[in-house]
């Protein structure tokens, strides 16, 4: 490592920023390149498995929200982009590549969204989960993407209300609806667990290394698990993990998460990858006359 | 950085402002042909749910940054941290005879 870089990592080590008309170095803009383009697929894939449920939305206020919420995280895609697309990777070629199955997105947008607990249980814990990863890149090295992630933050804040409000009026509802809802998180617990990654201390993550991210893997876990399980808990619900304790210390212990299956899944074998990714393509063929168009605007 | 994406378009800085009278902050950018494109696109991007008051779409190369400060001469006596009050305030108290007891 050259002595200019050196004295880059220090200064971001110390919690220093970095703007795009800066001198990065290669190895910290390709970093940074990979981790925001996977958020940016991650948001724009993340709305199919919520948009298949807008149809079948039950109240028109449903339906609304869900749209709303929908169009919000087409948007943060929009911001992503354009800040991975300043850094020096063309907005085709992610989108390429997205397609072509070169480039990732999380692991739980490549599950189906069987009823609409589901659609609940994702609005309130898939999201919760996300931002807990999301407010630790409020303070990331590289000020643009810091800087969209304080709206980003503000919106996902209230989607995160919504799915509440979702599983509020289902458990308070039949005994059906209730059971919809305990259905939907006994099958997202598994990916719930995996989302933030394999413990890889802090240290060793060259994400936390360029300070791309604020925390480590299990930190954000843990933080998930302390602000959430009580808030399942609290409603009846049960954690379908019976080694699920929360130490002395406020250490939670769990089950090893399935490393295989998230492995498995987020290189395109989940149960809905390649059908979403088809979508997609279908989709970026459909509305290639409208990129078309404005380009020769 | 250029001020136009490998495609030709123009990058236009967006500036939001959050509520009347608070300052215009950076919040990020929008590519596109032309003032008018910019326009629709920043309206989407940073003001559909009515979170900002005004904003301002900047052509990147028409930002004149500066980064360079000389600091040639010591002008410490222009900023608070120039001044060392309280070493001085115990001395001319302990001259006075008005240093409370406690004081050092």
């Amino acid at each position: 490592m050259d002595a200019r870089t050196q004295e880059f990592l220090a200064y971001v080590q110390d919690g220093g920023q970095v703007e795009a008309t800066d001198w990065l170095p290669e190895e910290y803009r390709q970093k940074l390149v990979k981790f925001i383009e996977m958020h940016g697929n991650s948001e724009l894939m993340g709305v199919l498995p919520e948009r298949e449920w807008i149809l079948r939305a039950p109240t028109l206020q449903r339906k609304l929200a869900l749209t709303a919420k929908v169009q919000d995280e087409v948007g943060h895609a929009q911001l992503i982009y354009r800040v991975a697309e300043d850094l020096g990777k063309p907005r085709d070629q992610m989108l390429a590549d997205l397609i072509s199955g070169k480039a990732k997105f999380h692991n739980v947008f490549h599950y189906p969204t069987k009823t609409w607990g589901d659609v609940g249980v994702i609005a309130w814990l898939v999201d919760a989960a996300a931002i807990i990863s999301q407010k630790a890149l409020l303070k990331c090295s590289y000020a643009p993407y810091a800087r969209i992630m304080k709206k980003i933050c503000w919106e996902e804040s209230f989607h995160i209300l919504h799915g509440r409000d979702v599983i509020l009026a289902m458990v308070t509802g039949t005994d059906a609806q209730r059971a919809l809802v305990q259905e939907a998180v006994d099958r997202w617990w598994g990916p719930l667990m995996q989302f933030h990654g394999n413990p890889i201390p802090r240290e060793e993550d060259p994400m936390y290394i360029w300070r791309i991210k604020s925390q480590g893997n299990e930190e954000a876990r843990q933080q998930f698990l302390e602000g959430y399980v009580p808030q399942i808990r609290e409603l009846g619900l049960t954690v379908p993990d019976p080694n699920l304790r929360r130490r002395d210390d406020g250490v939670w212990e769990y089950s090893e998460p399935d490393w295989d299956e998230l492995r498995s899944v987020v290189t395109g074998h989940g149960p809905r990858s390649q059908d979403r990714l088809a979508f997609r393509a279908r989709f970026l063929e459909q509305e290639k006359w409208v990129r078309e168009t404005l380009r020769a605007a | 950085m250029g001020a136009r994406d490998p495609a030709g378009r123009m990058i236009f800085e967006v500036f939001r402002q959050e509520k009347k009278g608070q300052p215009f902050a950076h919040a990020g950018s929008v590519v596109a042909p032309d003032a008018a494109f910019a326009d629709a696109w920043a309206r989407e991007q940073y003001g559909r749910r009515g979170e900002s008051e005004a904003l301002w779409l900047v052509p990147r190369d028409a930002v004149h940054q500066v980064t360079e400060w000389a600091d040639e001469f010591d002008l410490k006596y222009r900023r608070v941290d120039g001044y060392s009050i309280k070493e001085r305030l115990r001395i001319a108290r302990e001259r006075a005879g008005t240093a409370a007891p406690g004081d050092s």
